[in-house]
């Protein structure tokens, strides 16, 4: 038993750091300092020199365009750009529908999609929740019905994450409405975003910002082809994709730079005549998130070796709900500090902008005007992906056999 | 990075696990509990067959030669199954006393008694106004030519009743907060001026009072350096609770299990309680206690051959507030998941919950050991 990284592990964290301080332009690394969304420019021109270095889809073998990296590698390398802060591959293409496609779908969708998946040049967004299909999310009725050569989606999709971005999207739709239980007859459909009948309608969430979407479909034609396998066999894909990467549920790296941050600022801000820092009340409640953080790395890491020494192979395990579970409560807290050291600014707006080099001193200074604006927007961390009571069923169900 | 067993780990667990589930079912510790001491006398033996008695010493010395990681898989099987014996008092204290601030003559004269299960010891720190600092000292020692006499009262020794031994700190220079002038002292109980009142503990051991009144130490029984033992003493304490989180992993795995076996064996309004949806979640809940506890223990163990003291401290602080909260938290949702049969000592869940509630009252609480990682800057440098 040992918690040490080998020599060649900590090299390779050493090229992946230095490369990102090389490679990562400052305003992006603001950016996300900040707790934005970078744009869409900053993120597509990231994801394209994470693609030269062959970095792009750290998940994927070889074979398959991928670095052929070792599970502690791939968590190395997480948590690497976490820390810095620097945007992960575009997730939707590298980590959900690239591998559904390795593994479920036909040598020419391998050969259309993949590629474009690798480099960037296509966005994707998910296509799962329905405004009647949330937990329940096989009860969803989005329809995909088949003429000819085609099928022809009628249905809404719902929370749609980046969809007015993406070239385009993968969906669950219902082929057979008569199937005799409710997972069979769906299928996972790769659907082009600029097909006629589709419209994407923002929805702004509790932070003001624009990130999700509701996306219809009406009379969408959409070829055969683009099914991936079995049309009644697309719920399989999903619990694939769905237990997919499950130790980047964690997000340890993330919190870990969220911490250092948080720490910084309380010792820059003064409360009660001294520096926010030296308040114990304060300290404490720091503290405690940073030993709840240190056994979530602990957990992660038995899981990461687990995958290790399983080499690829894949079965459930009662640590990817609670890594899902422990890593958003832990986000949370942070989170909830951050807006007790913003104090009276709390009720500041953020400008669209970090404020980068700007002239006029800023009135709020912009940690602060963001930490009401991520308090809130981070509600959906245990609500996405499973509710944390959709995974709590899980451990209980699945793994205390209740 | 790499959290898998020897095949010699593997062997250890397995065979204590074995001769536990043979010989310490909750009826036969209920035995085991009668006798006057508390404890096996007979299971004691079992123990130094089976080396966990001389584990952690050299083999030179006639030890097992076990580290850290054979220690925490012993502490976690011995809390499953809620042992009694003084392993923890003589074996982890104690012993880590000898192996940190003995002479290899000394250990040579008293690892062999250890192993053999024939030498008892206890460590006698708490003082009634010290709580848990380990630098609040107000028993004297002064020198008295080349030995030293002993004046004070240490309370709440672990079965320090029992002991052959006692590792006692006692200040020889400076103010009774002083981290500098305490030294630690290994006393025979039988030294005229020691007296002991022993009493029962709420888990179901024994500890003591010990009073020193003009009690003389040869200059051989001085562990480590008289003048600055604080450091010995801090070391050894952090391999106490290094053992103590792996222990209350064990305990509350135990609770645990018999909260799973009654969730779904009870059956209130025609179903079994465990299909309740309330209570599904609140054992999802004690399952992640229960493994971040794990994490913790495990990084207790790989964290005590840190070299920097500051750092190590912080770790087992870290651990400590961790393993405390959770043991609280499991051991109050186990108890009420059972309803009234919890609370009573004819089931082995309450035993569970005295036995986390001693462990977390012991070398600090989560708020004490959450307040000194706090203060001296938490885990995560800004």
């Amino acid at each position: 038993m040992d918690l040490r990284f080998t020599a060649e592990e900590r090299a390779f964290r050493t090229e992946v750091r230095d490369f990102i301080d090389r490679t990562l332009p400052d305003e992006t690394r603001a950016r996300m300092a900040s707790g934005r969304t970078p744009t869409k420019q900053q993120w597509g021109w990231w994801h394209g020199r994470l693609y030269e270095q062959g970095w792009s889809v750290p998940d994927w073998a070889k074979e398959h365009g991928g670095p052929g990296w070792t599970p502690v590698q791939r968590y190395i390398f997480r948590e690497e750009l976490q820390q810095a802060p620097a945007p992960q591959p575009q997730q939707f293409g590298t980590m959900m529908v690239g591998p559904v496609i390795i593994a479920f779908g036909s040598e020419a969708q391998k050969r259309r999609f993949l590629p474009g998946i690798r480099s960037g040049a296509e966005w994707w967004c998910q296509g799962f929740s329905e405004p009647g299909a949330g937990s329940d999310l096989a009860s969803l009725k989005t329809s995909a019905r088949r003429v000819d050569d085609h099928y022809i989606v009628n249905g809404q999709k719902t929370w749609t994450t980046l969809a007015h971005w993406a070239d385009w999207i993968f969906a669950l739709v219902r082929t057979d409405p008569a199937a005799p239980k409710k997972q069979e007859g769906i299928g996972f459909l790769l659907i082009d975003m600029k097909s006629p009948g589709i419209t994407v309608r923002p929805i702004v969430t509790i932070d003001g910002e624009h990130e999700i979407n509701e996306v219809f479909f009406d009379d969408v034609k959409v070829p055969v082809e683009n099914m991936v396998g079995d049309e009644r066999r697309g719920w399989d894909c999903a619990k694939f994709l769905l237990s997919n990467e499950r130790t980047g549920q964690a997000r340890v790296g993330m919190s870990k730079e969220r911490i250092r941050r948080l720490k910084r600022i309380a010792s820059e801000t003064p409360a009660g005549g001294r520096p926010l820092i030296e308040d114990i009340r304060f300290r404490e409640r720091l503290a405690a998130v940073e030993v709840e953080l240190k056994a979530l790395e602990i957990t992660t890491m038995r899981v990461v070796a687990a995958e290790q020494k399983a080499l690829g192979a894949r079965k459930p395990d009662p640590a990817s709900s609670l890594l899902k579970v422990k890593g958003s409560e832990i986000l949370q807290s942070i989170s909830a500090l951050m807006v007790e050291a913003a104090g009276p600014y709390g009720i500041a707006a953020p400008m669209e902008e970090a404020p980068e080099g700007a002239n006029e001193p800023e009135i709020v200074p912009d940690w602060a005007a963001m930490a009401q604006p991520i308090w809130m927007n981070w509600r959906k961390l245990s609500i996405y992906g499973g509710t944390n009571e959709i995974q709590r069923n899980i451990m209980a169900k699945a793994f205390l056999g209740l | 990075m790499d959290f898998d067993l020897s095949e010699e780990q593997r062997l250890l667990r397995a065979s204590l696990t074995r001769l536990l589930a043979d010989r310490y079912g909750f009826e036969q510790r209920k035995a085991y509990a009668r006798d006057p001491d508390g404890w096996s006398r007979a299971m004691w033996a079992a123990y130094a067959e089976l080396g966990i008695l001389g584990l952690p010493f050299a083999e030179a010395e006639g030890g097992f030669g076990g580290g850290a990681v054979e220690t925490m898989l012993v502490a976690e099987a011995l809390g499953e199954a809620l042992t009694l014996e003084p392993w923890f008092a003589t074996v982890v204290l104690g012993g880590g006393f000898l192996r940190h601030g003995a002479s290899a003559d000394r250990r040579a004269s008293l690892v062999p008694s250890i192993a053999d299960g024939t030498l008892l010891l206890a460590f006698a720190q708490t003082e009634a106004q010290s709580r848990w600092d380990l630098h609040d000292v107000a028993t004297t020692a002064k020198r008295d030519g080349d030995g030293w006499v002993l004046e004070g009262r240490k309370v709440v020794v672990l079965h320090g009743d029992a002991a052959d031994r006692l590792v006692v700190t006692a200040r020889t220079s400076g103010d009774r907060r002083d981290c500098t002038g305490i030294g630690v002292f290994l006393v025979d109980a039988t030294t005229a001026g020691l007296t002991r009142r022993g009493h029962r503990t709420n888990d179901g051991r024994r500890a003591a009072e010990v009073t020193l009144s003009g009690v003389r130490v040869a200059a051989e029984d001085v562990l480590g350096d008289p003048g600055d033992g604080l450091p010995l003493i801090e070391r050894v304490v952090d391999e106490a609770i290094a053992a103590l989180a792996a222990e209350a992993v064990g305990v509350m795995t135990a609770a645990q299990k018999l909260t799973l076996d009654y969730l779904k064996m009870r059956k209130q309004f025609g179903v079994p309680i465990g299909s309740f949806q309330v209570l599904q979640h609140r054992a999802a809940d004690i399952m992640m206690a229960i493994e971040q506890s794990r994490s913790m223990a495990m990084y207790a163990a790989m964290s005590l051959d840190e070299p920097d003291a500051a750092e190590r401290s912080r770790a087992m602080s870290a651990v400590k507030a961790q393993i405390g909260r959770a043991a609280k938290f499991v051991a109050e949702e186990t108890v009420q998941l059972h309803g009234g049969i919890g609370i009573t000592m004819e089931y082995a869940v309450a035993h569970c919950m005295a036995r986390l509630g001693a462990i977390e009252a012991m070398f600090g609480n989560a708020e004490f050991h959450l307040r000194r990682l706090a203060d001296t800057g938490g885990l995560i440098a800004a």
